[in-house]
Protein backbone atom coordinates (compact mmCIF):
# COMPACT_ATOMS: atom_id res chain seq x y z
CA UNK A 1 0.00 0.00 0.00
CA UNK A 2 1.19 3.48 0.76
CA UNK A 3 4.68 2.56 1.64
CA UNK A 4 6.66 5.59 2.68
CA UNK A 5 9.31 7.55 4.87
CA UNK A 6 7.06 9.42 5.95
CA UNK A 7 6.28 11.05 9.60
CA UNK A 8 2.84 9.15 10.88
CA UNK A 9 0.30 11.74 11.69
CA UNK A 10 -1.08 10.56 14.82
CA UNK A 11 -3.44 13.24 16.15
CA UNK A 12 -7.11 13.47 15.77
CA UNK A 13 -6.78 16.30 13.26
CA UNK A 14 -5.41 14.15 10.36
CA UNK A 15 -8.21 11.47 10.79
CA UNK A 16 -6.90 9.33 13.96
CA UNK A 17 -8.83 8.36 17.00
CA UNK A 18 -6.48 8.94 20.16
CA UNK A 19 -8.70 8.36 22.86
CA UNK A 20 -12.13 8.09 23.92
CA UNK A 21 -14.75 11.17 22.99
CA UNK A 22 -18.00 11.78 22.38
CA UNK A 23 -19.42 9.31 19.59
CA UNK A 24 -16.45 7.48 20.40
CA UNK A 25 -17.07 5.48 23.54
CA UNK A 26 -15.69 1.65 24.74
CA UNK A 27 -18.83 -0.52 26.39
CA UNK A 28 -17.86 -0.71 29.90
CA UNK A 29 -15.72 -3.77 30.26
CA UNK A 30 -17.61 -5.80 32.75
CA UNK A 31 -20.50 -6.13 30.65
CA UNK A 32 -18.19 -6.30 27.52
CA UNK A 33 -16.30 -9.26 28.90
CA UNK A 34 -18.88 -11.45 28.79
CA UNK A 35 -21.29 -10.41 25.90
CA UNK A 36 -22.02 -13.38 23.37
CA UNK A 37 -21.93 -11.91 20.02
CA UNK A 38 -19.76 -8.94 21.45
CA UNK A 39 -20.62 -5.18 20.98
CA UNK A 40 -20.83 -2.11 18.73
CA UNK A 41 -18.03 0.31 18.60
CA UNK A 42 -18.65 3.17 16.81
CA UNK A 43 -15.70 5.82 16.15
CA UNK A 44 -17.60 9.00 14.92
CA UNK A 45 -16.52 11.98 16.99
CA UNK A 46 -17.25 14.27 14.61
CA UNK A 47 -21.34 16.37 13.99
CA UNK A 48 -22.31 15.41 10.40
CA UNK A 49 -25.22 15.01 9.10
CA UNK A 50 -25.51 10.92 9.20
CA UNK A 51 -28.27 8.78 10.83
CA UNK A 52 -28.08 5.11 9.18
CA UNK A 53 -26.42 3.30 12.37
CA UNK A 54 -28.96 4.34 14.26
CA UNK A 55 -31.35 3.81 11.60
CA UNK A 56 -30.62 0.65 10.40
CA UNK A 57 -30.41 -0.95 13.85
CA UNK A 58 -33.12 -3.74 14.43
CA UNK A 59 -32.49 -3.46 18.17
CA UNK A 60 -32.85 0.30 18.50
CA UNK A 61 -29.28 0.06 20.63
CA UNK A 62 -28.28 2.63 18.49
CA UNK A 63 -29.66 5.67 20.59
CA UNK A 64 -32.20 6.93 17.88
CA UNK A 65 -31.06 10.38 17.12
CA UNK A 66 -32.78 13.90 18.46
CA UNK A 67 -31.24 15.73 15.63
CA UNK A 68 -29.47 14.13 12.29
CA UNK A 69 -25.97 15.64 13.28
CA UNK A 70 -25.89 13.90 16.58
CA UNK A 71 -23.04 11.67 17.44
CA UNK A 72 -23.59 8.18 17.86
CA UNK A 73 -24.79 6.84 21.23
CA UNK A 74 -24.93 2.97 21.90
CA UNK A 75 -27.19 1.20 24.54
CA UNK A 76 -25.62 -1.68 25.45
CA UNK A 77 -28.83 -3.27 27.50
CA UNK A 78 -29.77 -4.01 23.76
CA UNK A 79 -27.19 -4.31 21.25
CA UNK A 80 -26.40 -7.64 19.94
CA UNK A 81 -23.37 -7.43 18.32
CA UNK A 82 -25.06 -8.18 15.14
CA UNK A 83 -22.91 -6.18 13.07
CA UNK A 84 -26.03 -4.35 11.09
CA UNK A 85 -24.60 -1.13 11.39
CA UNK A 86 -20.91 -1.85 10.20
CA UNK A 87 -22.30 -3.00 7.05
CA UNK A 88 -24.76 0.22 6.91
CA UNK A 89 -22.19 3.03 8.27
CA UNK A 90 -21.74 5.22 5.31
CA UNK A 91 -18.42 6.31 7.10
CA UNK A 92 -17.36 2.60 7.60
CA UNK A 93 -17.15 3.59 11.35
CA UNK A 94 -18.88 0.86 13.27
CA UNK A 95 -17.19 -2.06 14.21
CA UNK A 96 -18.28 -4.77 16.58
CA UNK A 97 -15.68 -6.51 18.93
CA UNK A 98 -16.42 -10.30 20.77
CA UNK A 99 -14.47 -10.27 23.78
CA UNK A 100 -15.79 -13.99 24.30
CA UNK A 101 -14.48 -15.83 21.15
CA UNK A 102 -11.77 -17.62 22.68
CA UNK A 103 -9.52 -17.76 25.36
CA UNK A 104 -7.24 -15.78 24.08
CA UNK A 105 -8.90 -14.54 21.18
CA UNK A 106 -11.12 -11.87 20.21
CA UNK A 107 -13.53 -11.75 17.31
CA UNK A 108 -13.41 -8.43 15.60
CA UNK A 109 -16.38 -7.49 12.87
CA UNK A 110 -15.06 -4.64 10.99
CA UNK A 111 -16.46 -3.33 7.07
CA UNK A 112 -14.31 -3.95 4.07
CA UNK A 113 -14.98 -2.38 0.26
CA UNK A 114 -11.52 -3.57 -0.94
CA UNK A 115 -10.26 -6.39 -3.22
CA UNK A 116 -9.20 -9.09 -2.97
CA UNK A 117 -12.05 -9.94 -0.85
CA UNK A 118 -10.97 -12.81 1.83
CA UNK A 119 -12.33 -15.67 2.44
CA UNK A 120 -13.07 -17.82 5.62
CA UNK A 121 -9.65 -19.42 6.56
CA UNK A 122 -7.40 -16.65 4.99
CA UNK A 123 -4.67 -15.02 7.44
CA UNK A 124 -4.66 -11.67 6.95
CA UNK A 125 -2.60 -8.46 8.43
CA UNK A 126 -4.70 -6.28 11.01
CA UNK A 127 -3.74 -3.22 10.92
CA UNK A 128 -4.30 0.14 12.99
CA UNK A 129 -6.21 3.59 12.72
CA UNK A 130 -2.87 4.72 10.64
CA UNK A 131 -2.25 1.72 8.65
CA UNK A 132 0.55 -0.24 10.56
CA UNK A 133 -0.03 -4.06 11.25
CA UNK A 134 -0.98 -4.77 14.65
CA UNK A 135 -0.55 -8.61 13.99
CA UNK A 136 -1.63 -11.61 12.27
CA UNK A 137 -5.37 -12.51 12.24
CA UNK A 138 -7.69 -15.29 10.70
CA UNK A 139 -10.66 -14.58 8.68
CA UNK A 140 -13.77 -16.82 10.25
CA UNK A 141 -16.52 -15.35 7.88
CA UNK A 142 -17.23 -12.73 4.98
CA UNK A 143 -20.39 -11.66 4.56
CA UNK A 144 -22.21 -9.06 2.96
CA UNK A 145 -25.26 -8.30 4.86
CA UNK A 146 -27.20 -5.22 2.48
CA UNK A 147 -25.81 -6.48 -0.95
CA UNK A 148 -24.11 -3.64 -1.43
CA UNK A 149 -20.91 -4.46 -1.97
CA UNK A 150 -19.75 -3.47 1.63
CA UNK A 151 -18.55 -6.88 3.49
CA UNK A 152 -18.50 -6.92 7.22
CA UNK A 153 -15.49 -9.17 7.66
CA UNK A 154 -15.12 -11.35 11.46
CA UNK A 155 -11.42 -11.69 11.88
CA UNK A 156 -9.94 -13.20 14.80
CA UNK A 157 -6.93 -11.80 16.56
CA UNK A 158 -4.97 -12.32 19.97
CA UNK A 159 -6.87 -10.20 22.60
CA UNK A 160 -4.04 -7.85 23.37
CA UNK A 161 -5.04 -6.34 20.08
CA UNK A 162 -8.58 -5.80 19.36
CA UNK A 163 -8.05 -2.18 20.84
CA UNK A 164 -6.27 -1.08 17.81
CA UNK A 165 -7.48 -3.05 14.90
CA UNK A 166 -10.01 -1.28 12.90
CA UNK A 167 -9.15 -2.62 9.00
CA UNK A 168 -7.26 -5.44 7.60
CA UNK A 169 -5.01 -5.86 4.43
CA UNK A 170 -4.93 -9.20 2.53
CA UNK A 171 -1.64 -10.85 2.13
CA UNK A 172 -1.05 -12.92 -0.87
CA UNK B 1 -29.93 30.22 -40.76
CA UNK B 2 -32.49 31.44 -37.95
CA UNK B 3 -33.63 28.53 -36.36
CA UNK B 4 -37.21 28.20 -34.67
CA UNK B 5 -37.34 29.28 -31.05
CA UNK B 6 -38.13 26.69 -28.67
CA UNK B 7 -40.73 27.46 -26.26
CA UNK B 8 -40.29 25.75 -22.33
CA UNK B 9 -42.30 26.30 -19.46
CA UNK B 10 -39.06 25.31 -17.22
CA UNK B 11 -35.79 25.37 -18.59
CA UNK B 12 -33.09 23.64 -16.52
CA UNK B 13 -29.67 24.07 -17.32
CA UNK B 14 -27.48 21.06 -15.58
CA UNK B 15 -28.36 17.79 -15.24
CA UNK B 16 -26.56 16.95 -11.97
CA UNK B 17 -27.77 16.55 -8.85
CA UNK B 18 -29.73 19.63 -7.75
CA UNK B 19 -31.07 20.14 -12.04
CA UNK B 20 -32.54 16.71 -12.15
CA UNK B 21 -34.62 16.96 -8.30
CA UNK B 22 -35.80 20.29 -9.87
CA UNK B 23 -37.16 18.78 -13.20
CA UNK B 24 -38.43 16.10 -11.39
CA UNK B 25 -40.10 17.89 -8.75
CA UNK B 26 -41.37 20.57 -11.44
CA UNK B 27 -42.65 17.86 -14.08
CA UNK B 28 -44.36 16.17 -11.04
CA UNK B 29 -46.23 19.20 -10.47
CA UNK B 30 -47.70 19.42 -14.18
CA UNK B 31 -45.28 21.78 -15.84
CA UNK B 32 -43.57 21.02 -18.98
CA UNK B 33 -39.48 21.02 -18.48
CA UNK B 34 -36.00 21.12 -20.52
CA UNK B 35 -33.26 20.09 -19.33
CA UNK B 36 -29.99 20.63 -20.90
CA UNK B 37 -26.77 18.82 -19.85
CA UNK B 38 -23.35 19.93 -21.08
CA UNK B 39 -21.87 16.41 -20.22
CA UNK B 40 -22.81 13.42 -22.46
CA UNK B 41 -25.06 11.51 -20.16
CA UNK B 42 -27.52 12.70 -17.34
CA UNK B 43 -26.47 12.36 -13.13
CA UNK B 44 -23.52 15.03 -13.07
CA UNK B 45 -21.43 14.13 -10.15
CA UNK B 46 -23.55 11.85 -8.54
CA UNK B 47 -22.43 9.47 -11.79
CA UNK B 48 -18.97 9.20 -10.61
CA UNK B 49 -19.70 8.31 -6.54
CA UNK B 50 -19.16 4.83 -5.63
CA UNK B 51 -19.23 5.92 -1.95
CA UNK B 52 -22.30 5.79 0.22
CA UNK B 53 -24.35 8.72 1.07
CA UNK B 54 -24.34 10.75 4.36
CA UNK B 55 -27.82 12.32 5.75
CA UNK B 56 -30.99 10.50 6.26
CA UNK B 57 -33.08 7.91 4.41
CA UNK B 58 -34.95 11.64 2.91
CA UNK B 59 -31.48 11.72 1.21
CA UNK B 60 -30.86 8.16 0.29
CA UNK B 61 -28.34 7.62 3.39
CA UNK B 62 -26.00 4.49 2.86
CA UNK B 63 -26.75 4.32 -1.08
CA UNK B 64 -23.76 4.96 -3.13
CA UNK B 65 -24.23 8.24 -5.51
CA UNK B 66 -24.39 6.54 -8.73
CA UNK B 67 -27.33 4.93 -7.78
CA UNK B 68 -28.79 7.91 -6.44
CA UNK B 69 -28.76 9.19 -9.79
CA UNK B 70 -30.07 6.12 -11.33
CA UNK B 71 -33.27 6.89 -8.69
CA UNK B 72 -33.93 10.85 -9.53
CA UNK B 73 -33.89 9.34 -13.39
CA UNK B 74 -36.67 6.64 -12.74
CA UNK B 75 -38.63 9.37 -10.59
CA UNK B 76 -38.09 11.89 -13.95
CA UNK B 77 -39.18 8.36 -15.76
CA UNK B 78 -42.38 8.35 -14.20
CA UNK B 79 -43.26 11.69 -16.04
CA UNK B 80 -41.18 11.70 -19.32
CA UNK B 81 -44.10 13.39 -21.46
CA UNK B 82 -43.60 16.30 -19.42
CA UNK B 83 -39.64 16.41 -19.19
CA UNK B 84 -37.42 16.53 -22.28
CA UNK B 85 -33.27 16.53 -21.65
CA UNK B 86 -30.58 17.06 -24.19
CA UNK B 87 -27.07 16.15 -23.44
CA UNK B 88 -23.74 17.39 -25.07
CA UNK B 89 -25.61 20.62 -24.69
CA UNK B 90 -23.85 23.61 -23.88
CA UNK B 91 -26.11 27.16 -22.88
CA UNK B 92 -23.89 29.31 -24.48
CA UNK B 93 -26.02 32.83 -23.23
CA UNK B 94 -28.80 34.08 -22.03
CA UNK B 95 -30.15 37.64 -23.81
CA UNK B 96 -32.26 39.41 -20.97
CA UNK B 97 -33.77 41.62 -23.32
CA UNK B 98 -35.83 39.11 -24.22
CA UNK B 99 -35.55 35.71 -22.38
CA UNK B 100 -33.88 33.96 -24.98
CA UNK B 101 -31.30 31.08 -24.22
CA UNK B 102 -28.88 29.90 -27.18
CA UNK B 103 -27.52 26.34 -26.85
CA UNK B 104 -25.00 24.22 -28.73
CA UNK B 105 -25.92 20.68 -29.14
CA UNK B 106 -22.09 19.27 -29.91
CA UNK B 107 -20.35 20.93 -32.45
CA UNK B 108 -22.88 21.16 -35.12
CA UNK B 109 -26.00 21.91 -33.86
CA UNK B 110 -27.43 25.22 -32.40
CA UNK B 111 -31.06 26.28 -31.26
CA UNK B 112 -32.72 28.74 -29.16
CA UNK B 113 -34.90 28.26 -26.32
CA UNK B 114 -37.70 30.88 -24.87
CA UNK B 115 -38.36 29.25 -21.38
CA UNK B 116 -41.12 30.67 -19.08
CA UNK B 117 -38.43 30.28 -15.84
CA UNK B 118 -35.15 29.23 -15.49
CA UNK B 119 -33.45 26.98 -12.67
CA UNK B 120 -29.68 27.57 -13.22
CA UNK B 121 -28.04 24.52 -12.01
CA UNK B 122 -24.44 24.75 -13.72
CA UNK B 123 -22.90 23.35 -10.68
CA UNK B 124 -18.86 24.35 -10.03
CA UNK B 125 -15.31 24.18 -11.64
CA UNK B 126 -12.50 22.67 -9.95
CA UNK B 127 -9.69 25.38 -8.95
CA UNK B 128 -6.10 24.44 -9.48
CA UNK B 129 -3.54 26.10 -7.76
CA UNK B 130 -0.04 27.46 -9.14
CA UNK B 131 3.34 25.78 -9.07
CA UNK B 132 6.48 24.77 -11.11
CA UNK B 133 5.13 22.61 -13.56
CA UNK B 134 1.82 22.36 -13.20
CA UNK B 135 1.06 21.95 -16.61
CA UNK B 136 2.72 18.95 -16.86
CA UNK B 137 0.74 16.07 -18.08
CA UNK B 138 -0.55 13.90 -14.76
CA UNK B 139 -1.21 16.99 -12.79
CA UNK B 140 -4.89 16.30 -12.52
CA UNK B 141 -8.14 17.75 -11.13
CA UNK B 142 -9.49 15.00 -8.67
CA UNK B 143 -12.83 15.37 -10.16
CA UNK B 144 -10.71 14.02 -13.69
CA UNK B 145 -9.35 11.36 -11.96
CA UNK B 146 -12.85 10.20 -10.54
CA UNK B 147 -14.47 10.64 -14.43
CA UNK B 148 -11.23 8.46 -15.74
CA UNK B 149 -11.53 5.65 -12.86
CA UNK B 150 -15.54 5.41 -12.36
CA UNK B 151 -16.85 6.52 -15.63
CA UNK B 152 -14.95 5.11 -17.84
CA UNK B 153 -12.85 2.64 -15.81
CA UNK B 154 -9.12 3.93 -16.29
CA UNK B 155 -6.70 3.70 -14.17
CA UNK B 156 -4.97 7.22 -13.65
CA UNK B 157 -1.69 5.76 -12.98
CA UNK B 158 0.61 3.74 -10.27
CA UNK B 159 1.12 6.42 -7.41
CA UNK B 160 -1.09 9.42 -6.58
CA UNK B 161 -0.28 12.62 -4.80
CA UNK B 162 -3.35 13.94 -3.66
CA UNK B 163 -3.36 17.84 -2.52
CA UNK B 164 -6.59 18.75 -0.58
CA UNK B 165 -7.94 16.80 2.50
CA UNK B 166 -11.67 18.36 1.91
CA UNK B 167 -14.26 15.55 1.18
CA UNK B 168 -13.05 15.17 -2.61
CA UNK B 169 -9.65 14.68 -1.88
CA UNK B 170 -10.47 12.20 0.64
CA UNK B 171 -12.79 10.03 -1.41
CA UNK B 172 -10.95 10.26 -4.42
CA UNK B 173 -8.09 9.07 -2.24
CA UNK B 174 -10.23 6.14 -1.02
CA UNK B 175 -11.37 5.47 -4.26
CA UNK B 176 -8.30 5.18 -5.70
CA UNK B 177 -6.94 3.13 -3.37
CA UNK B 178 -10.28 0.73 -4.36
CA UNK B 179 -9.31 0.90 -7.99
CA UNK B 180 -5.75 -0.87 -6.48
CA UNK B 181 -3.80 3.16 -6.91
CA UNK B 182 -1.38 3.86 -4.50
CA UNK B 183 -1.68 7.11 -2.85
CA UNK B 184 1.55 8.38 -1.61
CA UNK B 185 0.26 11.38 0.78
CA UNK B 186 -2.65 14.00 1.23
CA UNK B 187 -1.19 17.22 1.95
CA UNK B 188 -3.44 19.61 3.60
CA UNK B 189 -2.43 23.37 3.90
CA UNK B 190 -4.60 23.73 7.00
CA UNK B 191 -4.30 22.46 10.59
CA UNK B 192 -6.86 20.33 10.01
CA UNK B 193 -8.82 18.29 8.09
CA UNK B 194 -11.55 20.20 5.91
CA UNK B 195 -13.52 16.62 5.04
CA UNK B 196 -15.75 14.89 7.59
CA UNK B 197 -13.16 13.25 10.17
CA UNK B 198 -15.11 9.62 9.17
CA UNK B 199 -13.38 10.04 5.74
CA UNK B 200 -9.65 11.10 7.22
CA UNK B 201 -10.29 7.92 9.77
CA UNK B 202 -10.73 5.21 6.75
CA UNK B 203 -7.70 6.36 4.49
CA UNK B 204 -5.54 6.60 7.43
CA UNK B 205 -6.61 2.81 8.19
CA UNK B 206 -5.17 2.13 4.91
CA UNK B 207 -1.72 3.84 5.59
CA UNK B 208 -2.37 6.69 3.81
CA UNK B 209 -0.68 9.26 5.43
CA UNK B 210 -2.17 12.82 5.82
CA UNK B 211 0.19 15.92 6.32
CA UNK B 212 -1.44 18.61 7.60
CA UNK B 213 0.26 21.93 6.84
CA UNK B 214 1.77 21.06 3.80
CA UNK B 215 1.25 22.42 0.34
CA UNK B 216 3.12 21.15 -3.02
CA UNK B 217 6.26 23.38 -3.92
CA UNK B 218 6.83 22.10 -7.41
CA UNK B 219 6.21 19.50 -9.79
CA UNK B 220 9.04 17.23 -10.92
CA UNK B 221 8.96 15.63 -14.37
CA UNK B 222 10.07 16.63 -18.04
CA UNK B 223 7.72 15.33 -19.93
CA UNK B 224 5.66 14.01 -17.39
CA UNK B 225 5.40 13.81 -13.56
CA UNK B 226 7.87 12.04 -12.08
CA UNK B 227 7.21 13.62 -8.06
CA UNK B 228 6.41 16.07 -6.20
CA UNK B 229 8.51 18.25 -3.97
CA UNK B 230 6.20 19.30 -0.97
CA UNK B 231 6.80 22.13 1.53
CA UNK B 232 5.84 21.97 5.15
CA UNK B 233 4.36 25.34 5.75
CA UNK B 234 5.12 25.26 10.04
CA UNK B 235 8.65 24.64 9.12
CA UNK B 236 9.46 25.62 5.74
CA UNK B 237 11.41 21.69 5.37
CA UNK B 238 10.93 20.57 2.00
CA UNK B 239 11.17 17.03 1.00
CA UNK B 240 10.60 14.72 -2.16
CA UNK B 241 7.23 12.43 -2.46
CA UNK B 242 7.38 10.04 -5.36
CA UNK B 243 4.52 9.93 -7.46
CA UNK B 244 3.39 10.11 -11.22
CA UNK B 245 0.06 11.52 -10.27
CA UNK B 246 -0.67 14.82 -8.95
CA UNK B 247 -4.35 15.35 -8.10
CA UNK B 248 -5.86 18.32 -6.73
CA UNK B 249 -8.62 18.82 -4.67
CA UNK B 250 -8.15 22.23 -3.58
CA UNK B 251 -11.66 23.60 -3.74
CA UNK B 252 -14.41 24.17 -5.97
CA UNK B 253 -15.98 27.91 -7.40
CA UNK B 254 -19.40 27.74 -8.38
CA UNK B 255 -20.73 27.88 -12.21
CA UNK B 256 -21.98 31.39 -12.31
CA UNK B 257 -21.55 33.36 -16.08
CA UNK B 258 -25.20 32.60 -16.60
CA UNK B 259 -26.44 33.94 -13.97
CA UNK B 260 -24.49 37.24 -14.69
CA UNK B 261 -26.19 37.03 -17.94
CA UNK B 262 -29.78 36.87 -16.62
CA UNK B 263 -28.90 39.99 -14.09
CA UNK B 264 -28.93 38.29 -11.08
CA UNK B 265 -27.87 40.42 -8.31
CA UNK B 266 -24.62 38.66 -7.40
CA UNK B 267 -22.33 38.86 -4.26
CA UNK B 268 -19.06 37.57 -3.64
CA UNK B 269 -19.17 35.34 -0.59
CA UNK B 270 -16.28 33.61 0.38
CA UNK B 271 -17.96 30.94 2.52
CA UNK B 272 -19.54 29.60 -0.50
CA UNK B 273 -16.61 29.68 -2.49
CA UNK B 274 -17.17 32.66 -5.17
CA UNK B 275 -19.84 35.37 -6.88
CA UNK B 276 -23.27 33.65 -5.97
CA UNK B 277 -26.81 35.43 -6.53
CA UNK B 278 -28.74 36.66 -4.04
CA UNK B 279 -31.63 34.70 -3.61
CA UNK B 280 -35.07 33.76 -1.25
CA UNK B 281 -35.32 30.70 0.40
CA UNK B 282 -37.34 29.13 -2.63
CA UNK B 283 -34.05 29.98 -4.75
CA UNK B 284 -35.22 32.34 -6.75
CA UNK B 285 -33.07 34.87 -7.87
CA UNK B 286 -33.49 39.04 -8.20
CA UNK B 287 -34.08 38.13 -11.97
CA UNK B 288 -38.12 36.76 -11.32
CA UNK B 289 -37.65 34.43 -13.68
CA UNK B 290 -34.42 32.26 -12.56
CA UNK B 291 -34.04 30.21 -9.47
CA UNK B 292 -30.73 28.60 -8.21
CA UNK B 293 -29.70 25.35 -6.81
CA UNK B 294 -26.71 23.02 -6.31
CA UNK B 295 -22.89 24.24 -5.95
CA UNK B 296 -24.22 27.15 -8.51
CA UNK B 297 -25.82 28.65 -5.43
CA UNK B 298 -22.48 27.87 -3.31
CA UNK B 299 -20.42 25.16 -2.66
CA UNK B 300 -21.84 23.01 -0.32
CA UNK B 301 -22.93 19.34 -1.29
CA UNK B 302 -24.91 16.89 -2.98
CA UNK B 303 -27.34 16.08 -0.70
CA UNK B 304 -28.57 19.32 0.17
CA UNK B 305 -28.09 20.42 -3.65
CA UNK B 306 -31.28 17.64 -4.07
CA UNK B 307 -32.98 19.47 -1.68
CA UNK B 308 -32.31 22.90 -2.95
CA UNK B 309 -33.77 21.27 -6.58
CA UNK B 310 -36.44 20.02 -5.65
CA UNK B 311 -37.38 23.41 -3.50
CA UNK B 312 -36.80 25.43 -6.85
CA UNK B 313 -38.03 23.39 -9.21
CA UNK B 314 -41.41 23.31 -7.05
CA UNK B 315 -41.82 27.12 -6.53
CA UNK B 316 -40.76 27.38 -10.09
CA UNK B 317 -44.08 25.42 -11.16
CA UNK B 318 -46.14 27.01 -8.61
CA UNK B 319 -44.94 30.63 -9.88
CA UNK B 320 -45.96 29.00 -13.55
CA UNK B 321 -49.87 28.47 -11.64
CA UNK B 322 -49.75 24.62 -11.67
CA UNK B 323 -51.17 23.39 -8.05
CA UNK B 324 -48.75 22.38 -5.23
CA UNK B 325 -48.73 21.11 -2.04
CA UNK B 326 -47.05 23.97 -0.10
CA UNK B 327 -46.45 22.24 2.83
CA UNK B 328 -43.92 20.53 0.75
CA UNK B 329 -41.50 23.80 1.24
CA UNK B 330 -41.79 23.34 4.92
CA UNK B 331 -40.34 19.68 4.78
CA UNK B 332 -37.57 20.45 2.83
CA UNK B 333 -36.75 23.73 4.17
CA UNK B 334 -36.35 21.24 7.50
CA UNK B 335 -34.11 18.97 5.62
CA UNK B 336 -31.67 21.57 4.77
CA UNK B 337 -31.67 22.81 7.88
CA UNK B 338 -30.89 19.65 9.72
CA UNK B 339 -28.37 19.09 6.80
CA UNK B 340 -26.86 22.43 7.22
CA UNK B 341 -26.41 22.33 11.22
CA UNK B 342 -23.76 20.16 11.55
CA UNK B 343 -20.01 20.69 12.69
CA UNK B 344 -18.55 20.93 9.38
CA UNK B 345 -21.24 23.15 7.84
CA UNK B 346 -20.80 26.23 10.09
CA UNK B 347 -19.12 28.13 7.00
CA UNK B 348 -22.07 27.04 4.77
CA UNK B 349 -24.51 28.95 7.62
CA UNK B 350 -22.55 32.34 7.78
CA UNK B 351 -22.51 32.31 4.14
CA UNK B 352 -25.74 31.63 3.36
CA UNK B 353 -26.99 34.42 6.01
CA UNK B 354 -25.25 36.38 3.71
CA UNK B 355 -27.17 35.97 0.44
CA UNK B 356 -30.35 35.66 1.64
CA UNK B 357 -32.95 38.06 0.02
CA UNK B 358 -34.91 40.28 2.59
CA UNK B 359 -33.14 37.52 5.82
CA UNK B 360 -35.67 34.76 4.30
CA UNK B 361 -33.73 31.71 4.84
CA UNK B 362 -35.92 30.51 7.92
CA UNK B 363 -34.24 32.39 10.67
CA UNK B 364 -30.86 31.09 9.86
CA UNK B 365 -27.84 32.91 11.08
CA UNK B 366 -23.94 32.06 11.10
CA UNK B 367 -24.48 30.77 14.70
CA UNK B 368 -27.21 28.21 13.95
CA UNK B 369 -30.72 28.64 14.00
CA UNK B 370 -33.35 30.72 16.07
Amino acid sequence: MASSNLPVDRSFESGVLNGECPGAVLPPECLWKKKKNGFALIECPQRIPCNPCATSCPAGAVRPFADINDVPRVDYEKCTGCALCVAACPGLACFVVDLTYGEDLALVKLPYEMLPVPSAGDEVDCVDRTGGVAGRGSVVGVSEPLKDHTRVVSVSVKKDIVSDVRAIRTVN
Amino acid sequence: MNPAVREAEILVVGGGAAGLCAAAEAAVAGARVLVLESDLHLGGQLVKQTHKFFGSKDEFAGTRGFKIAGKILDEMASCKDKIETVTNANVMGYYPEDGVVTVMVGEDEYFKVKPARIVMATGAQERLIAFPNNDLPGVYGAGAVQTLMNVYGVSPGDRVLMVGAGNIGLIVSYQLMQAGVQVAAILEAMPNIGGYWVHAAKIRRLGVPILLRHTIKAALGDVVVEGAIVRSLANGETFKIDCDIICLAVGLSPTAEILWQAGCEMKYVPELCGYVPIRNARQRTTNDDVWVAGDAAGIEEASSAMVEGRIAGLDAAASLGYEIDESRFGVYEERLKALRSGETASRIRAGLARVSANGFLGGMTSDGFQ
